[in-house]
């Protein structure tokens, strides 16, 4: 039995480097053959928004990303796994959201960081509210049904491993 | 034994408080009875649980429905569905 991953997990309001990041997951080993890596931003909506704010619960937030990095590293063979999520005000152009996933072959890590996004998306306590441009109050984004059924379709999918 | 509520996004604005510690009366057992006695403490509370089935519940610190028996929760978070990512 290779030696069960550990994911890393990082809630905070600062900011990440990608490569930093990876170099950090592949640092001292030559058995890593593919890295995967998918990093959420903040947009513009065409000019309409200032900043989003984001809000969180720390705590569950820490410890459902971990509960879902987790099924993440029973579902598939990965030889590391990193996600970190920022919280606070974050203006168009700026990263909200990373997840790093390697593993030997490269379809276990598309998979892994695809799985981690769309449970994230739906089960880690976030919430996001605009700030318009204008000055106004945009409000609380509403959750998209997409979202949830990109989660669920996990739920048929049968475990692969090789 | 006093229960902590916290409220997350336009749950706490409509509530217009982040947390509170309450004492559940008799007779609250599960999620679902909880947040019927919540929406009936006052115009805020039935603002913000107006459409129960749409509040998502957390009882220490993991996601649960609104059938789960509370008893011994520390911690029960109310909160609109999750826009994380």
């Amino acid at each position: 039995m290779p030696t069960a991953v550990v994911p890393t997990v990082r809630i905070q309001a600062e900011d990440f480097d990608v490569a930093a990041e990876i170099a950090r997951m592949a640092q001292g080993r030559a058995d890593i053959g593919a890295v995967v890596t998918f990093s959420g931003l903040c947009r513009d909506e065409a000019g309409r928004l200032a900043a989003l704010e984001l809000e969180h619960y720390p705590g569950m937030a820490e410890a459902e990303i971990g509960r879902i990095a987790a099924e993440a590293i029973e579902r598939w063979p990965l030889q590391g796994l990193t996600a970190i999520h920022r919280h606070g005000r974050l203006v168009p152009g700026e990263n909200i959201v990373l997840v790093v996933a390697a593993s030997a072959h490269r379809q276990a890590a598309f998979e892994a960081a695809n799985f981690l996004m769309d449970y994230l998306k739906s089960r880690a306590p976030f919430w996001k509210k605009e700030h318009h441009a204008d000055g106004s109050e945009g409000g609380w984004v509403d959750a998209k049904e997409a979202d949830d059924q990109a989660a669920s379709r996990w739920k048929q999918a049968v475990p692969k491993r090789d | 034994m006093a229960t902590r509520l916290i409220y997350f996004a336009w749950v706490r604005e409509r509530i217009g408080k982040p947390q509170e510690d309450v004492e559940l009366p008799a007779g609250i057992e599960t999620v679902a009875d909880l947040l019927r006695w919540l929406k009936s403490r006052g115009e805020e509370y039935d603002h913000a649980l107006q459409y129960p089935d749409v509040i998502r519940v957390a009882i220490n610190q993991e996601h649960v429905e609104h059938r789960e028996k509370i008893a011994g929760a520390r911690e029960i978070a109310l909160f609109p569905p999750m826009t994380g990512g």
